[in-house]
């Protein structure tokens, strides 16, 4: 069986395994699933309601019900990942919904450095010694850890992927 | 038309306090989305931030606030959408349950999508549709901050839904249609300065579709809520003075905790099926509010 390409204008629904891909590049729910458990420690009975979907190459989409695929609409759920780079990219709203259920690449950050986060500014964190690559980046508000978005840690340095329309100058 | 206001006189008792109310700037609101936090902890990162805040007091989870709200954490977290106090009516009327299927066939840009997710606690289908590729990205911009993940949105003349993507009829539709927005004239004094019957007019018979089409897709038994931000009789009695007329609905009475008119019976020499009375007006000087009208609707079983 050849593999089909991606269409940009319709949502795919993920294949329940990767021997089950019908369409080029296309991951898996099965792995979409692994990859927030074994990163974050997302307990996996989170998605139990979730169908997984693709529109646009590797652009990973989160819908809590079923719809035929594919369907050919505007929106479903929320986008969740970006599987097209090299690595696996949380996006910044399924980190604000999904984020507190996570126990691992977790960073903490103090009122300051949260707010120039948000502003879009990279920043030396060296005191991280958990994982590099993607964290969910969190801080305290109204008495508890509240995630904030995405950052890349790369050699002591906490790089802000808040996208520019969600940056705020506090 | 010089005033278009002036043609309420006849309805009103106080119309004075109406134009004295119509002239006044509105407060600013925000709802707190209960999908990602609770009333208490956005009242409480509301006060750190510090943002002057008072509850409307009729509804859970509505604050006036001093200032815009998009330059707070909780807004960023997507805690609170800013919306007029009386765009919380429709949704609340509505009253989803978690896992129904619900139609918001003009939806953008989400106050009402966003709402209704929260009531149904992201459970169950909600379909939001609008006509207007501008105003979708609006609304999928506001459904995604505050962590929508039921929702389903399309594009379409919502005159013309196809159910195709989505087997089967709704439970319920919030039917909150364009209109000529009299209403919003204490956000936007301007409101009124296009206003002519011929829009009016033509307004209507598109609110007459959109109204038709939510019936069509409610499953008997189900509920349509209609709802405008304007006064103008022939865009709301009239309007479901038409569905009577067409369609094997029902208006049914409802409770909300505000100072309200019932709907007209009478305007300009028309009469309308007397049960438009259970619609209820939100006039300005009422509650201090924008205006409204909401009609609640039954689909026959």
């Amino acid at each position: 069986m050849s593999l089909r390409d991606n269409d940009g204008h319709q949502f795919g629904r993920l294949p329940a395994t990767d021997d089950e891909r019908e369409v080029a590049g296309r991951p898996s729910r099965a792995s979409v699933v692994d990859y927030w458990a074994e990163r974050y420690g997302i307990p996996r009975a989170t998605w139990e309601a979730y169908s997984f979907w693709e529109r646009g190459s590797g652009k990973i989409w989160a819908f809590r019900g079923e719809l035929d695929s594919p369907a050919r609409i505007q929106g479903l759920g929320i986008p969740i990942l970006r599987t097209d780079g090299e690595h696996w990219k949380p996006r910044t709203n399924a980190v604000q919904r999904f984020g507190r259920l996570a126990t691992d690449c977790v960073i903490d950050l103090s009122a300051g450095e949260a707010e120039a986060f948000l502003a879009g500014h990279d920043q030396d964190l060296p005191r991280w010694d958990g994982d590099w690559g993607y964290l969910i980046v969190a801080h305290e508000l109204a008495g508890e850890r509240e995630p904030v978005g995405v950052g890349l840690y790369l050699h002591g340095e906490l790089r802000s992927q808040m996208p520019k329309g969600r940056q705020r100058d506090l | 038309m010089d005033d278009p206001l002036a043609r309420y006189e006849p309805l009103l008792d106080d119309y004075a306090a109406f134009r004295a109310a119509c002239d006044r700037p509105l407060p600013q609101v925000v709802r707190v989305n209960t999908l990602k936090t609770s009333v208490e902890r956005a009242d409480a990162a509301l006060e750190a931030a510090p943002v002057e805040h008072d509850s409307v007091g009729w509804h859970d989870g509505l604050f006036e606030i001093d200032g815009k709200p998009g330059n707070t954490w909780p807004y960023v977290h997507g805690w609170l959408y800013g919306q007029e106090e009386v765009s919380a009516i429709p949704a609340a009327v509505c009253d989803p349950a978690p896992g129904e299927r619900v139609f918001d066939p003009c939806a953008a840009p989400g106050s009402k999508t966003t709402h209704l997710a929260a009531l149904m606690d992201d459970e169950g289908l909600l379909v939001a549709n609008d006509s207007n590729l501008g105003r979708l990205s609006a609304l999928r911009s506001n459904a995604e901050r505050c962590g929508l993940t039921n929702v389903a949105v399309t594009k379409s003349d919502a005159r013309n839904f196809s159910l195709k993507p989505f087997p089967g009829e709704f439970d319920r539709a919030v039917v909150d249609v364009p209109c000529s927005c009299e209403g919003t004239v204490r956000k936007n004094p301007d409101a009124l300065d296009e206003w002519t019957l011929d829009h009016v007019e033509g307004v209507a018979s598109v609110q007459k579709g959109i109204l038709d089409r939510a019936i069509e897709v409610t499953r008997p038994g189900g509920t349509v809520v209609y709802s405008t931000c304007t006064f103008v009789p022939e865009e709301n009695e009239a309007v479901l003075d038409h569905a009577l007329a067409e369609y094997d609905v029902a208006l049914v009475e409802y409770d909300l905790p505000l100072e309200t008119r019932p709907g007209v019976t009478e305007w300009n020499g028309e009469e309308f099926d007397p049960s438009v009375r259970a619609a209820k007006r939100v006039y300005p000087h009422l509650n201090d509010t924008g205006g409204f009208f909401c009609a609640k609707l039954t689909v026959g079983a």
